[in-house]
């Protein structure tokens, strides 16, 4: 079937608890989705078989649209009438997703690409093993034997260069026999994207243990990255291995029309093609109960981490652990006793499906938000760099700018489109909350627009870009995010009160409001319109995007929330003096109108 | 009538369980289908590869890795113990001679021309799996383990730490909202596993460990408490590998808060019996609480029945909430309202109404509350 006779569509994302089913129609030249159902996924016992919570997911939409979907446990395809669709297409994150471990002969360059590439494709990297990180030999065998990984990516040495540490590395592997986490009796399957004059040693060493694919180097030079063959075979095998052990799926494979995609990867896609069709540099976070998931494009680089254990139910605890006590105290408008609160929070992950009833019980949850946002951000920064180890040329003048190779790609000033998704931002009672959790944990710079994915579509959406990439931008658009405006922070400090910028904004629909901010403060405007005309005057010593002092003019979107002007500089900086610190938090709450007085 | 699905923790004077034991790697299985085994006794046991070892004898000799195999003393394969010279160089003056020892006992695994490194691999350990519970082995899974089946009182905790034990069950309080102080710890509750109260201080918890306790199981400890015991903080409840000296059920929840009555009965009506517990914790999909297994029945119980637990609560049914404002407080259902309903956090959310003690009726998201036995 040719892309242009797409009408109807159905697309599941088979999470780890729950299958969603989304119903996309064509409605005249626009792409729209329609009705939506879900159902607990059935990976695990009794089922053992995921395409039944496929079923009952797609049950649910026939149920709401009226729509003949399914003959049996078969897809009607194409659409006729009232009946079928024309195209099925699925992602996957069930039954933990795909886990890998990947290893590189220095940590710093060929360790981090090889991450970078696992990341990319979706998978959750247990952990990079390189020959100078720090482990004794013993242990990094060790570490092999105790993970049991889906499969593994081994990297290392530039083509050409030397071979002994990634056949150091090999030799490890052979040591360790480790075993895939499916299917006890396979061999583990190893891809190898290192030096090429090693393909030999690799196969000698590898060939008769292990299940050894060999592709392109994911670093042929110090210089070049090269990260898609890697990439790709990830998938390949993801598909011929992995899922042909997890329960149902080779069923599930048979159903859906385009090749099923790691959950994180199709979020990838999306982000990706989202960017690249508004040329912007996106910032995508997916917060959810165990892991934070962060997608990001700056100069048309894509990068993805996954942070585990940054969670708001199951990994709380351990956003208190990592971010410290102190640190999410910082967000609540009033006092708490320390240890009301770790037993506080040690009892949601104890028991992880409890909601907070109270408004207190609200601002605490979306304390550990704005911390745990921060830190899976300060993850991705450390990753999402330039390649490390390039030679540089300096001149006389860069000398007095020192900037290392491998500084971040992220650069929130130019960032200009932030996506929220997960629980705590997509289903907070007001969405002032959600936007102003994004402000304070990623502190954008200059004219930064927010939306939030309210019920996580952007999975069926990338999966749906394979096939057409129009009917999934157009329900992107239209039905997946929900804009919730723009944030303006000018860069600087200065004494609070302080006049530090005017600015006005001419809405497409005619509608006009100006006015200034002063330092310290938080203004919101409500505004609505989809687009609209912003000039902004920074004083001296305030940057909008264009340097200090400089009117800056751009497009920017209004929402749901509309107009966030966020006068507290950049760095921004909580008052030491907790009493200082408590009315400031409540003076910025009220602006927003944050929760119920 | 209207009722909506919860789950809850099982608290059952006597109902039939099924124990997996299984090894993690392929070995011998000891037990055979229809044998009674203790406790103690090991149904299956494997070996452990031993840890690999590498050494860079390139390097150790200052000669090139292909060179090495003109200086190897040992071959692979080849059984080697802790000391014994693995390669040697051959210089005219035996001053200059260079020996490259073995720095464990094991086997010479393998010896690489290309990374110069020799890898010497230890002998395997024996791991045993024990029967955990007294039972009847039901099932042998060939090459991994069995499958025990026992009929007792079986208790689950929220939150536990260290590993299985067993031991006699001593009721050390006469209350579920009595704390377990240091001083109701005594010296012949050693090998024991004493039951509390509301809630155990860290120098309880150090006292248990000092005089031999093999677990304490009570209705709370703080956070801060369980910090300092480990040493780190808990990021993400996954326990059961603590190497405490002692195991911790905890049965209700962080802060200090009385072991549900029931509980404490059940637990009360076993004293002096002997139990399997095990404090791992998973919480995750497909999650794990700590529990405490008391084979045979209570003296009042003359029937085991298959479960309890029928999976939801209908008006009526006892309930503790277990979210603040009102954390830890026990009331009755009175209704179950089907609209969602906008609660104070302004969040629309499925409720249930409850009556109080006293009489007040609240309202509580039903994802904030847990069913308790009656």
């Amino acid at each position: 079937m040719s892309k242009k006779d797409l009408e109807i569509i159905i697309a599941t994302d088979c999470g780890s608890t729950t299958t969603k089913a989304i119903l996309i129609e064509k409605k005249g030249d626009t792409y729209r989705q329609t009705f939506r159902g879900e159902a607990p996924t059935t990976v695990e016992a009794p089922f053992e078989d995921v395409t039944k919570g496929v079923l009952n997911s797609i049950t649910e939409v026939e149920e709401l649209s009226g729509r003949k979907i399914l003959d049996g446990e078969r897809i009607i395809t194409p659409n006729s009438g009232n009946v079928g669709a024309d195209i099925y297409v699925s992602t996957s994150s069930a039954g933990g997703g795909l886990q890998m471990m990947v290893a590189g002969a220095v940590k710093a360059m060929t360790g981090e690409s090889a991450q970078r590439c696992a990341l990319g494709a979706g998978a959750i990297v247990m952990d990079v093993l390189a020959s100078n990180d720090g482990r004794a030999d013993h242990e990094k065998i060790e570490r092999i034997r105790q993970l049991r990984p889906d499969m593994m990516l081994l990297s290392g040495g530039t083509d050409g260069g030397t071979i002994t540490h990634v056949v150091e590395l090999a030799q490890f592997l052979k040591a360790a026999d480790p075993k895939p986490r499916l299917g006890a009796s396979y061999k583990l399957p190893v891809i190898y994207a290192g030096n090429n004059k090693a393909h030999d040693q690799i196969k000698e060493i590898l060939g008769d243990r292990t299940a050894l694919i060999i592709t392109e180097n994911l670093r042929p030079t110090l210089e070049k990255e090269n990260l898609m063959p890697a990439r790709h075979k990830i998938h390949d095998i993801f598909l011929e291995h992995v899922m042909q052990q997890a329960p149902g799926y080779p069923r599930l494979m048979k159903m859906v029309g385009a090749p099923i995609m790691p959950t994180p990867a199709a979020v990838g896609t999306m982000t990706e093609k989202f960017a690249k069709a508004n040329k912007f540099n996106v910032l995508a976070v997916d917060i959810g109960g165990a892991t934070t998931d962060v997608f990001s494009v700056f100069s048309e680089v894509f990068n993805r981490t996954v942070s585990a254990n940054l969670g708001m139910s199951y990994s709380i605890s351990n956003v208190m652990a990592e971010a410290g006590l102190a640190n999410i105290l910082r967000w609540l408008p009033f006092d708490i006793d320390e240890q009301d609160l770790r037993n506080r929070l040690k009892n949601k992950m104890i028991r992880p499906t409890t909601i907070p009833q109270t408004v207190e019980d609200l601002q605490i949850e979306h304390a550990v938000a704005r911390e745990a946002l921060r830190l899976a951000f300060d993850q991705h920064k450390a990753l999402a760099v330039g390649l490390k180890g390039v030679q540089q040329e300096r001149s006389i003048s860069d000398a007095f700018d020192q900037t290392a190779s491998g500084a971040s790609l992220i650069n929130v000033m130019r960032l200009d489109y932030v996506i929220g998704s997960g629980g705590i931002l997509a289903h907070s009672p007001r969405r002032t909350q959600s936007m102003l959790m994004m402000i304070d944990a990623y502190q954008p710079e200059g004219v930064t627009r927010m939306a939030v994915d309210s019920i996580f579509m952007m999975p069926h959406l990338g999966v749906l870009a394979q096939i057409s990439e129009k009917a999934a931008l157009d329900v992107f658009y239209n039905d997946c995010l929900v804009r919730l405006g723009t944030c303006l922070a000018p860069k600087g400090l200065a004494k609070e009160g302080q006049l530090v910028m005017e600015w006005e904004v001419t809405g497409s629909d005619g509608s006009r409001q100006a006015g200034e901010l002063r330092f310290g403060d938080i203004i919101h405007v409500p505004f609505a319109a989809p687009k609209a005309r912003l000039v902004a005057r920074p004083v001296k010593g305030f940057d909008m995007g264009a340097g200090s002092g400089s009117r800056v003019e751009a497009d920017i979107e209004g929402g749901v929330v509309g107009l966030v002007l966020d006068g507290r500089g950049r760095p921004f900086c909580l008052s030491k003096d907790p009493s200082k610190r408590r009315d400031d938090m409540n003076k910025w709450y009220k602006a927003m109108g944050m929760y119920p007085v | 009538m209207a009722h909506a699905y919860t789950p809850g923790l099982k608290v059952m004077p006597c109902t039939l369980l099924k124990k997996k034991r299984l090894l993690p790697i392929p070995g011998t299985v000891l037990a055979v289908l229809g044998q009674q085994v203790g406790s103690l006794d090991i149904v299956a046991q494997t070996e452990l590869p031993g840890k690999v070892f590498s050494v860079n004898v390139a390097n150790r000799l200052s000669v090139g890795p292909d060179e090495i195999r003109n200086f190897m003393v040992k071959k692979e394969g080849e059984a080697v113990k802790r000391g014994d010279t693995i390669a040697e160089n051959k210089p005219f003056l035996k001053w200059f001679k260079t020996v490259v020892e073995a720095p464990v006992d094991g086997t010479v695994e393998a010896i690489s021309l290309i990374t110069g490194q020799v890898l010497l691999r230890e002998p395997p350990k024996v791991l045993p799996i024990k029967a955990y519970v007294k039972g009847t082995v039901v099932e042998v899974t060939p090459s991994f383990g069995v499958t025990i089946e026992a009929e007792g009182t079986f208790i689950q905790g929220i939150f536990g730490v260290g590993g299985e034990t067993n031991g006699e069950i001593a009721v050390a309080v006469s209350s579920p909202d009595e704390d377990l102080t240091p001083e109701d710890i005594k010296e012949n509750h050693k090998g024991k596993i004493v039951i509390g109260g509301k809630h155990a201080s860290l120098t309880t918890i150090k006292r248990a460990i000092e005089l031999g306790v093999n677990a304490i199981v009570v209705g709370g400890i703080h956070d801060r408490d369980l910090r300092q015991l480990l040493g780190y903080d808990i990021g993400v409840a996954v326990t059961g590998t603590e190497q405490l000296g002692v195991t911790v059920i905890v049965t209700e929840g962080f802060g200090a808060i009385p072991m549900a009555e029931y509980t404490f009965k059940l637990l009360s009506s076993r004293n002096g019996e002997k139990a399997s517990v095990s404090g791992a914790t998973q919480i995750r999909a497909g999650v794990m609480r700590p529990e405490i297994i008391v084979p045979g029945y209570p003296k009042n119980v003359t029937e085991c029945k298959k479960d309890q637990g029928r999976g939801w609560i209908e008006p009526g049914d006892p309930i503790r909430i277990i979210r603040e404002p009102h954390f830890g407080v026990i009331g009755t259902v009175k209704s179950l309202p089907p609209e969602l309903t906008m609660i104070g956090s302004e969040s629309h959310a499925r409720v249930l109404e409850v009556t109080l003690d006293g009489g007040e009726v609240i309202v509580v998201p039903r994802a904030n509350i847990e069913v308790l036995e009656k």
